[in-house]
């Protein structure tokens, strides 16, 4: 006779970012929550991924939410009492020469993220890399955002997740949900070694794997699972704040790079791989370690002579409009989603878990969600 | 001679000028640029983490605990390098003040 | 069946690529060129004969029996083979292979980066030392012992003017005692095995028994030498500064603190295989309890479980040099089957025969010079463990205590273990103990570290050019 499900207030599908910050922000409203992660916590597209935090060039309807989530990256350390390597030093977008229509994109969203709260300073020219040397001759212009930075997404997850374990959340790993439904009041959910859980409340948080739960419940999201392909190079004296990166529609010139306390440089960027979610594996591809550099050689020439140590990817699940499904269920009571992030989620990370937590304790919130509704797939 | 290394053999070769931090050393033709620097000096390079002084491990290439700085910024493994005349080699890391090489 | 013709001229033509120059890379390209192929062998090096039969540079003078001692003929054979076949390969030498991506081998020569189609790629990446790491082995002045030994076979010079050997194995005695014949002062050679394990391990020894009589040989000299030979210790600290250097190393021998002054210190356990380019063509892996270590599986010939991909020499099991020999063409000759060709059976049953006696040897040997590692689950915590970050054996230990690490790979992200410039090589058989250790689980469960591109560091400024 198989033991008696484990119960609880809410289960969390998915031990990500989302699902470990919305653990937490549950525990902290009192509500009784079991987060259940088939690997280990954080190891996929929040573990992998650049660690941007970053506010400037999200969508102007998400930058409330975006600023919600940077009030708590500013407080992180004590809030989850470890060090997440959180450095605001800014945040640098940049145009290349080629571009020049960028500019006026870059004024004009200024004017209105400014709306939101978010102050950017339009750099051109020599004023640019009066400020940062090491910009290249090929950078036009760049919107500086003071106030965003970045922080060590190997870290963030877990170190919400013991918080949240700290606060008396169930952080339960090697556990794969293999099925969902709904009898009665409770979800019920199965693992692959038959374990139950039961929950009046569902969140789905599981990346690129979240299709196949939300389509057990009538409810099918396409996802595209992709790879970024990350580097870092060896340690170098300490001496680049910003986070810095370039605003294109071309994928393969869509690098950025970022300097660590201890001194590498993360490189990111250029054209992601497919990756392989039933396999749990995502590879780089070589041809894209190479045309990685060759943008951050425009970006930044001072960076060639750097040697890289490692490379890595990971699996982030896309939407076809690259937009987050978050909020409530349209079909069912109950369950509600935060998934989907399309490579995005790393900064807004706490806000959402915050955003959910809140919305599942008091059935409502100020942060705009009709955007990221369900329905709209 | 006050290096680490000590020679043993084949030590009539031609010698092999070069600079260290702006000092002249000489080295023998077919030396590695380790051995150069070793027989003159007694470490290559800073540990980037603040435990000292490193003067290589492995000298097959692997531990990548031998490398060293032409004065243009250029990387170079030590073990694995043939010194040549002429090259200017540091011993720190020459990204303290980033220049914009640009 | 027609067997299938690999042009040499057009380069996008999938093809046979070796990996590695040394006695299992020559080796497996004569078999290859024997069957009327035409491989392509890159090797890191600038020239060939891998590590253990590395050339002295061009216009050095010492004799073979002065540079390879027992083995000087078998070198000479590797080197004149390599010579022999040098018109009918193709050469790549200086160049490393930094990845692996669908059938394509990505090689960096000179600032520069290619993509080869392989039909088949024969891995003769060879090994590197397995260390056990010593509160002050960060010193400059410590070096592993495959690295003291290329100080004097390949540059003709002694790591220190006073060199003290650590650790245990063959290499440990071999090392020291080249040294001593070329002349240089060794303090102490210091073995962390006790000597009985030697006559317990004889049975397994006497598959090779010149080779067991050369090491004992060995011993004998450098007693004869005058050199304090200790076995059974346990290593305490190596002393130094950190701007000078090691001055000297204190052991526990028995019930005795030992104290040897020295300006150097080789030290190595045994090999570990370089397993990296297995791991980037996704070969499974099996732990293999005689060495406590990760190993890529294979067939009986060297037939990864990725197809298309053969691994021979130290980097596939080590069985030191001769053993390279044989597995480099029982590799090749498997290539060779799976491509089509007819290959000699006799031929291919005498090399398992022999490879199955390398393999006794080399089970006899871990028997008698176990790695000890009781003493890396010991390591102190403020020893460093990761020399490229500096991590100690206590942060190690807290990733695992207080965040909560299970395996090797967690407690990297966590800690920073294995994450440096030589991606874990170094550390990474000690970590494991100490991650299991800590934990109280076997060392298997504690994983190992996958290896991520680039095989060795490659810089920014690299291009692409088409093959």
């Amino acid at each position: 006779m198989s033991p008696a499900p484990i119960q609880s207030d809410v289960a969390i599908i998915g031990g990500g970012l989302m699902g470990c910050s919305a653990a937490f922000f549950l525990r902290q409203r009192g509500l009784s929550v079991t987060l259940l992660e088939t690997d280990k916590v954080g190891r996929q597209a929040s573990g992998t991924n650049f660690g941007n935090v970053r506010r400037q060039g999200r969508p102007i309807f998400q930058l409330p939410l975006a600023n919600r989530a940077s009030a708590i990256w500013r407080q992180a350390n004590e809030l989850l009492g470890s060090d997440v390597e959180y450095l605001p030093g800014g945040h640098m977008r940049i145009t290349f020469k080629d571009r020049p229509e960028n500019v006026g994109v870059m004024e004009d969203y200024a004017a209105k993220a400014r709306e939101e709260g978010l102050d950017l300073e339009i750099l051109n020219g020599n004023a640019l890399r009066g400020r940062f040397p090491w910009l290249g001759p090929d950078v036009l212009a760049g919107s500086y955002s003071p106030l965003d930075g970045h922080a060590n997404p190997r870290l963030a997850s877990p170190a919400f997740a013991r918080a949240a374990e700290r606060l008396g959340a169930r952080i339960i790993e090697d556990t794969k949900i293999v099925h969902a439904s709904k009898s009665g009041e409770d979800f019920e959910l199965v693992a692959d070694d038959s374990r139950r859980f039961c929950a009046p409340i569902l969140l789905v948080t599981a990346g690129a794997w979240a299709g196949s739960i939300c389509a057990q419940f009538g409810e099918p999201v396409p996802l595209t699972p992709r790879a970024p392909t990350m580097t870092v190079t060896e340690p170098v004296p300490y001496a680049i704040a910003p986070s810095v990166g370039v605003m294109t529609p071309d994928e393969v010139e869509t690098v950025y790079f970022r300097q660590v306390a201890r001194g590498n440089l993360v490189l990111g960027g250029s054209i992601r791989a497919p990756s392989f979610p039933d396999e749990y594996r995502a590879y780089v591809m070589p041809e894209n370690t190479l045309t990685q550099f060759q943008h951050i050689r425009r970006l930044a020439p001072g960076l060639a002579p750097l040697s890289i140590i490692r490379v890595w990817s990971g699996i982030e699940g896309y939407t076809d409009d690259s937009l987050p499904v978050m909020g409530a269920s349209a079909k069912v009571p109950g369950l509600f989603y935060a998934f989907g992030f399309s490579g995005s989620g790393f900064q807004i990370g706490p806000g959402v878990g915050e955003t959910m937590a809140e919305l599942i304790a008091t059935g409502a919130t100020d942060i705009p969600l009709a955007p990221y509704a369900v329905s709209r797939f | 001679m006050s290096g680490r290394f000590q020679r043993l053999a084949e030590a009539s070769r031609a010698t092999v000028a070069f600079t260290v931090d702006g000092g002249t050393v000489a080295g023998l033709e077919g030396d590695t640029l380790m051995v150069a620097m070793l027989t003159a000096s007694h470490a290559l390079r800073d540990s980037e983490f603040g435990d000292g002084r490193r003067s290589g491990f492995c000298l097959m290439g692997a531990c990548q605990d031998c490398w060293v700085w032409t004065v243009d910024g250029e990387r170079l493994r030590a073990c694995t390098t043939v010194v040549a005349p002429g090259l200017s080699i540091s011993t720190h890391q020459p990204e303290a003040t980033w220049p914009n090489q640009s | 069946m027609a067997e299938p013709v690999l042009n040499p001229t057009t380069s996008d033509e999938p093809r046979v690529i070796i990996v590695g120059a040394g006695p299992a890379g020559v080796r497996a390209a004569e078999a290859l060129v024997a069957a009327g192929l035409r491989p392509l062998l890159i090797d890191e090096s600038r020239r060939d004969g891998g590590q253990i039969y590395r050339r002295q540079p061009e216009g050095f003078t010492r004799s073979y029996e002065a540079l390879y001692s027992s083995e000087a003929t078998r070198a000479r054979a590797v080197h004149e083979t390599f010579e022999r076949l040098r018109p009918q390969i193709d050469y790549w030498p200086e160049t490393l292979l930094w990845n692996v991506s669908e059938g394509c081998a990505w090689t960096h020569c000179n600032g520069e980066a290619r993509a080869t189609p392989y039909s088949a790629l024969i891995v003769c990446a060879g090994a590197t030392d397995r260390l056990l790491p010593i509160k002050g082995w960060n010193l400059a002045g410590c070096y592993s012992m495959g690295g003291a030994q290329i100080a004097l076979k390949a540059q003709a010079c002694a790591i220190g003017q006073q060199v003290v050997f650590l650790g245990t194995g063959p290499l440990l005695y071999l090392v020291a005692a080249q040294y001593v014949k070329a002349g240089a002062n060794v303090a102490a050679v210091l073995d962390t095995s006790p000597f009985s394990g030697r006559i317990r391990a004889l049975p397994k020894l006497l598959a090779l028994p010149d080779l067991l009589w050369a090491g004992a040989k060995l011993t004998l000299d450098l007693m004869r030498a005058g050199i304090p030979v200790l076995t059974g210790v346990t290593p305490k600290e190596i002393h130094g500064s950190t701007d000078g250097g090691v001055t000297g190393i204190t052991v526990q021998a028995g019930s005795k603190s030992r104290h040897f002054a020295c300006d150097a210190v080789g030290m190595g356990w045994h090999l570990r295989p370089e397993t990296q380019i297995a791991d980037l063509t996704r070969c499974e892996f099996t732990f293999d309890d005689v060495t406590r270590q990760w190993l890529a599986k294979t067939d009986a010939v060297g037939r990864a479980t990725t197809p298309g991909v053969y691994l021979a020499g130290d980097g596939a099991r080590v069985l030191g040099a001769r053993g390279a020999e044989v597995t480099g063409e029982l590799a090749a000759l498997a290539a060779l089957v799976d491509l089509g060709h007819t290959t000699d059976e006799g031929r291919r049953r005498a090399l398992l025969a022999q490879k199955a006696k390398y393999r006794r040897f080399a089970e006899g040997l871990a028997k008698a010079f176990p790695w000890p590692h009781c003493l890396a689950a010991r390591v102190p915590d403020e020893a460093i463990v990761c020399r490229c970050e500096c991590v100690t054996a206590g942060t190690l230990r807290a990733s695992v205590t207080e965040t909560g690490a299970v395996e090797t790979n967690r407690a990297k992200a966590f800690s920073r273990v294995g994450m440096g410039r030589c991606q874990g090589r170094y550390c990474g058989n000690a970590a494991a103990e100490i991650i299991a250790a800590t934990r109280g689980q076997s060392i298997s469960s504690a994983g190992r570290l996958r290896g991520q591109a680039p095989v060795k560091p490659i810089a920014i400024a690299t291009v692409k050019v088409s093959s």
